[in-house]
């Protein structure tokens, strides 16, 4: 399809969206990320059943999370989508590029890799 | 037979009358005076609540006092929230010394609903125990620990039942836990929903208790439409059918109190022809003024 | 097990302020289990507590580490390896484990990070409710196995308060009426009889009430 999308936005693969857990997503803002959001298959259209609902309460807790430290709980994102909406996916990753940008930069500045 | 007034009342065999008075938020004893005024000569005894709802008001044994100067009979209500086994046993001898021969034996509201919600409660001992606590510092002349109490407290021993609670299969079975430890007469949460109570005075009969002690149906006027609503919806253990408050909806804004009364009456015109119920205990919240008008009109004046 | 609750993040920041490496010390029993001081956690507090800091320009060093368990000495004796240049020592155990590290560790403040709770049970994942209270005087063969200590919020022995509505307590309409558990239960097995049996006045000398308590087994010592 050859669509566009930002080229800020890296890609991090994971099997469901189940498997992602509170530290990962804090872990990219801690290293720095200005934004994350987790792109999940349609509800209902889960091959586990249940992860990317599971991955929904996860992310409505880490803007809990992120509002408490000061980073801000609306860096951090959930879409769903299936696989064969490549459109939606570059109009979200869009989407979101927008949003953080008008956040502005991540609070902190801690320079990859130091401190762990 | 104490010196208790409502012993002596009950006794006799007549429809007995109690009501009530709530301490004020502070320590002017002229609040608990002009209350007494209008209750004078209506009552057999007076309760005297004991921090009701869980909010600090002047204690209820020095509004006892009060009241005892006046010429009452007071009822010493007590609960077990705020006292353990040592100073409750201590208030029961101070009461004793200042003449006071009725309590009211009561688990107390929990601190949640009052204006010290951060306190800690104390539940040393429940209701049916401080009812047995009493009974046997009265006819043991012992204290909890066994030892001799010198000058035994003279005590009418009461406590209260809340027919509409659940579970209400065992409403009845509390009761007579209550009249097993030691409670001779009890007085009953507001009765708005008469046949209910009707069916829990059954289950009272059925257990012989109406035989065993003296039972006093609570009676409390409605003063406005929205007390009545607040009375449904939101106190624990209230029965309010929808009919009554309709009827209160049904006749003019000024008139409203006047039916509140009117449904008092017959209330208690109502549970009197009931078998076993032995008096009211007229609970006119902050309305004390008003219970003369129910005791005329209910027929129950002059008292003996 | 034992339940804690995770303090909340200011007030956890406020007692962090005057330090810049820490400990945070987490425990693999009963706070891994109800989630709020295992591995997990620990992992996601630290984290919490480098992005805040961070923030505020007072960047933080913090080492975390889960022992086994933090209130037996064996486990407590390994942290000295782990202690090195600590200026304080943030804890996820509960109030045992807190203060045995601390009567271990004497140089280092021990900070509690948890609030701890209560002993209770996991109802469902994610939901733990209250069972026991430790009065040292179990009475659950007298009430059907449901203890109106820890779960009447007024502990009473003999029966429901005039607030039992609907099954519930009058003091949280989310939490079941001990004492319609227990008529429930008696009316389950036909031995509603058994209501009427007078429970005599409890002797809370062997609770809180007798001071703090002790057990000793003469013949594990060494």
């Amino acid at each position: 399809m050859r669509l566009n999308y930002p080229t800020n936005v890296k890609i991090i693969k994971v099997p469901c969206t189940g498997r992602v857990d509170v530290i990962h997503v804090l872990k990219a803002f801690e290293h720095g990320a200005d934004g994350v959001f987790l792109a999940g298959c349609l509800e209902g259209e889960c091959h586990f059943l249940k992860g990317n609902l599971r991955a929904k309460k996860r992310v409505a807790h880490i803007k809990t999370l992120l509002d408490e430290c000061g980073i801000g709980g609306e860096r951090v994102a959930m879409y769903n989508l299936s696989s064969a909406q490549g459109q939606r996916f570059a109009e979200i990753a869009r989407e979101m590029t927008e949003k953080v940008r008008q956040l502005g930069p991540n609070p902190i500045k801690i320079e990859k890799g130091s401190n762990n | 037979m104490s010196a208790s007034n409502l012993e002596r009342v009950l006794k006799s065999g007549n429809f007995a009358v109690t009501s009530e008075c709530g301490p004020p938020r502070g320590a002017d004893s002229g609040v608990i005076k002009r209350k007494g005024e209008f209750l004078k000569g209506y009552v057999d005894a007076c309760n005297i609540t004991d921090n009701q709802t869980s909010v600090v008001r002047l204690s209820s044994l020095a509004s006892c006092f009060i009241l005892k100067g006046m010429g009452f009979d007071p009822v010493l209500q007590m609960v077990c929230r705020d006292r353990n086994r040592i100073a409750m046993q201590s208030d029961i001898l101070g009461a004793a010394a200042l003449g006071i021969n009725n309590i009211l034996c009561l688990s107390g509201d929990h601190q949640k609903f009052g204006d010290h919600p951060t306190a800690k409660n104390v539940y040393d001992i429940d209701s049916i125990q401080l009812i047995a606590t009493v009974k046997r510092m009265r006819d043991e002349g012992k204290f909890l620990s066994g030892e001799e109490i010198k000058g035994r407290p003279d005590m009418f021993i009461g406590c209260a039942e809340n027919p509409f609670a659940d579970p209400f299969e065992i409403r009845a079975m509390r009761l007579a836990k209550k009249a097993a430890a030691g409670a001779q007469f009890v007085q009953t949460q507001c009765i708005f929903n008469v046949e209910r109570f009707e069916k829990w005075m059954e289950m009272v009969r059925d257990l012989g208790l109406h035989e065993r002690m003296y039972i006093l149906a609570g009676i409390t006027p409605f003063k406005s439409i929205g007390m009545a609503r607040y009375m449904k919806t939101s106190v624990p253990g209230m029965d309010v059918p929808d009919e009554l408050i309709e009827r209160l909806k049904g006749v003019p804004k000024e008139k409203v109190a006047e039916e509140g009364i009117k449904i008092a009456i017959e209330t208690i015109e109502r549970v009197r022809q009931i078998k076993g119920v032995a008096g009211v205990h007229i609970m006119a919240i902050e309305w004390e003024e008003k219970v003369p008008e129910i005791v005329k009109g209910a027929g129950l004046y002059p008292r003996p | 097990m034992i339940i804690a609750n995770r303090k909340p993040f200011e007030e956890i920041v406020d007692m962090l302020k005057p330090y810049k490496r820490i400990l945070l010390l987490g425990c693999n029993e009963c706070v891994t289990v109800c989630a709020v001081g295992g591995a997990k956690e620990v992992a996601v507090l630290s984290s919490e507590l480098a992005m805040y800091r961070a923030k505020e320009g007072q960047p933080i060093d913090i080492k975390e580490h889960v022992l086994e368990r933090n209130c037996d000495p064996e486990y407590v004796e390994a942290l000295i390896q782990v202690i090195g240049d600590r200026e304080v020592i943030l804890s996820m155990a509960c109030g045992c484990g807190i203060q045995f590290v601390g009567e271990r560790y004497r140089n280092i403040p021990v900070l509690p990070g948890v609030n701890t709770t209560f002993y209770g049970v996991t109802e469902e994942h994610g939901v733990w409710t209250e069972r026991c209270q430790g009065c040292g005087n179990c009475i659950l063969d007298k009430t059907m196995g449901i203890c109106p200590v820890s779960r009447c919020a007024k502990s009473l022995f003999n029966g429901p308060c005039g607030g039992s509505q609907g099954g519930n307590c009058e003091v949280n309409k989310d939490t079941p009426c001990a004492w319609q558990l227990i008529v429930d239960r008696y009316k389950e097995r036909n031995m509603l009889h058994r209501y009427l049996e007078l429970q005599p006045i409890k002797d809370w000398s062997t609770s809180r009430d007798g001071g703090p308590r002790k057990r000793v087994r003469e013949d594990l010592k060494i």
